[in-house]
């Protein structure tokens, strides 16, 4: 499955400066670990040592947050957006 | 015989008549004939001594009696006499009137506001709405400044602005309220004259230090709507949990790079701890300092902040509630996600256990905030 991978900028650095990129993946697990494997150090930046994501990073399913579907285990459908989104602070 | 026009603001006493028939050869005779008919007004229109209160004008057929012969001037049947409070504030002394901004706007505020007035969904009650509301904007840097700006120039009656540092060089790159001029001058001071050369009309309220735990529900809660312009997580976490505590919708935006972020927390919808329950360890999210910041996309997004709170204000529109904005300037592609309030919050779950603000500084791993000396 073809999913279309969307990015801020704060993660656009281990992905080769890219926005949007496409992966493969039939969940989400599987989708970060295909990720992993073409831009090592993405999961780094998602999630602690022990794998499980951050709780500042949200990932969100076309416009649903995967925490209020099934969470890592969220079905991708072709088609689909997945964009991850850490928190951002800066207002000054 | 002739005709008084009731400004709406006096005709809770006139129940609700706006033209009133009264009897009198003068002006003063007529005025004394209302005064007979609704003792309550003599004193809204006659000091003691019987003189026409100075914020009171008298029109007799759209001409001031002090062009003519004062209260001697001659009424004919068929005359209009309009009784107009010119100023608001001490001069509304209704004892039924709530407060003193009911009154109505003066002619310099109708020019200077017209391009809103003129829209349906402001008009004059909109705009005295506005001139009402208070609004507390944090921090008066990227974000700060176009929403202090605009607030002004709309006529937000009362902006309050928590900032403690003082302009930098670097600063100028796109903090709009200051100027090469004001480099080393507290952003505060800078900002208050920028805004006041903008629109004498606004309140400036300085809060010269950081929003912090021990000082937060003091000022929060004086406000009707806050606007985040913090520039780190400790700050935005101290800001959300104040928010919610109060009662206060918070008007959230964020930066950093070419990237933007916008939404609007309502106390019952979801707060900035349902987006994200845990902050970065410190580092792992680099600040603009750190890792630079467009100008202009503080403008884009301080800009839609300010219009987030207009449209709190005024009660229109379908707000930012539930809702997350992205900019990315780069791309310039706006993509929007739904937020939902998170039942496991700790600070507006079914079992919330954050019930007062905590220590934001240990909560994020950051060192506490700097003032400058
Ligand atoms: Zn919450």
């Amino acid at each position: 499955m073809t999913i279309k991978v969307q990015v801020t900028s704060v993660i656009q650095k281990v992905v080769n400066g890219q926005s949007e990129f496409e992966a493969e993946g039939s969940v989400i697990s599987e989708l970060i670990e295909n990720i992993e494997i073409d831009y090592p150090g993405f999961l780094q930046q998602i999630a602690d040592e022990s794998g499980e994501l951050h709780r500042f990073v949200n990932i969100y399913v076309n416009d649903e947050d995967i925490r209020f579907i099934d969470g890592k285990d969220t079905v991708l459908n072709s088609g689909d957006v997945v964009a991850f989104l850490p928190a951002l602070a800066g207002g000054l | 015989m002739a005709t008084i026009y009731i400004p709406t603001f006096f005709r809770q006493i006139t129940k609700g008549n706006e033209y009133i028939l009264v009897e009198g050869s003068n002006v003063l005779e007529s005025l004394e004939s209302l005064s007979y008919l609704y003792p309550e007004i003599r004193d809204l229109i006659f000091d003691s001594n019987k003189q026409v209160l100075r914020h009171v004008n008298i029109y007799i057929n759209n001409h001031e009696i002090h062009e003519l012969e004062g209260l001697d001037t001659l009424v004919n049947t068929g005359d209009q006499i309009a009784v107009i409070p010119a100023l608001a504030g001490g001069a509304m002394t209704l004892s039924t009137e709530k407060n003193a901004n009911q009154s109505a706007l003066k002619p310099e505020e109708v020019m200077r506001y017209s391009r809103h007035i003129i829209m349906p969904q402001v008009g004059p009650q909109g705009q005295r709405k506005l001139r009402d509301a208070k609004v507390l904007v944090v921090g008066a840097g990227g974000l700060g400044g176009p929403v202090a700006l605009y607030l002004a120039l709309a006529g937000v009656g009362t902006i309050g602005i928590t900032e403690f540092d003082v302009v930098d060089l670097s600063n100028l790159q796109r903090q709009i309220l200051h100027q090469t001029r004001d480099i080393d001058k507290p952003k505060l001071k800078s900002a208050k004259e920028t805004l006041g050369l903008y629109n004498p009309h606004v309140e400036i309220i300085e809060h010269p230090m950081p929003l912090t735990s021990d000082n937060a529900m003091d000022i929060i809660p004086n406000y009707d709507i806050v606007v985040n312009g913090a520039d780190n997580f400790a700050t935005r976490y101290l800001v959300n949990d104040a928010c919610y505590l109060a009662g206060k919708t918070l008007v959230d935006g964020a930066i950093l790079l070419f990237d933007g972020q916008l939404t609007v927390y309502k106390p019952g919808y979801c707060c900035y701890r349902c987006l994200y329950p845990d902050p970065p360890p410190p580092g792992m999210v680099p600040s603009c300092a750190e890792a630079g910041v467009l100008g202009a996309i503080t403008g884009i997004i301080g800009s839609m902040q300010a219009t987030e709170v207009f449209k709190q204000i005024l009660n229109i529109g379908e707000p930012m509630v539930n809702r997350l904005l992205l900019v990315d300037a780069l791309t310039m592609q706006f993509r929007e996600m739904k937020l939902r309030r998170d039942p496991s919050c700790p600070l507006c779950g079914d079992n919330p256990t954050v019930k007062e603000l905590i220590d934001y500084d240990a909560f994020c791993g950051s060192p506490p905030i700097e003032v400058p000396a």
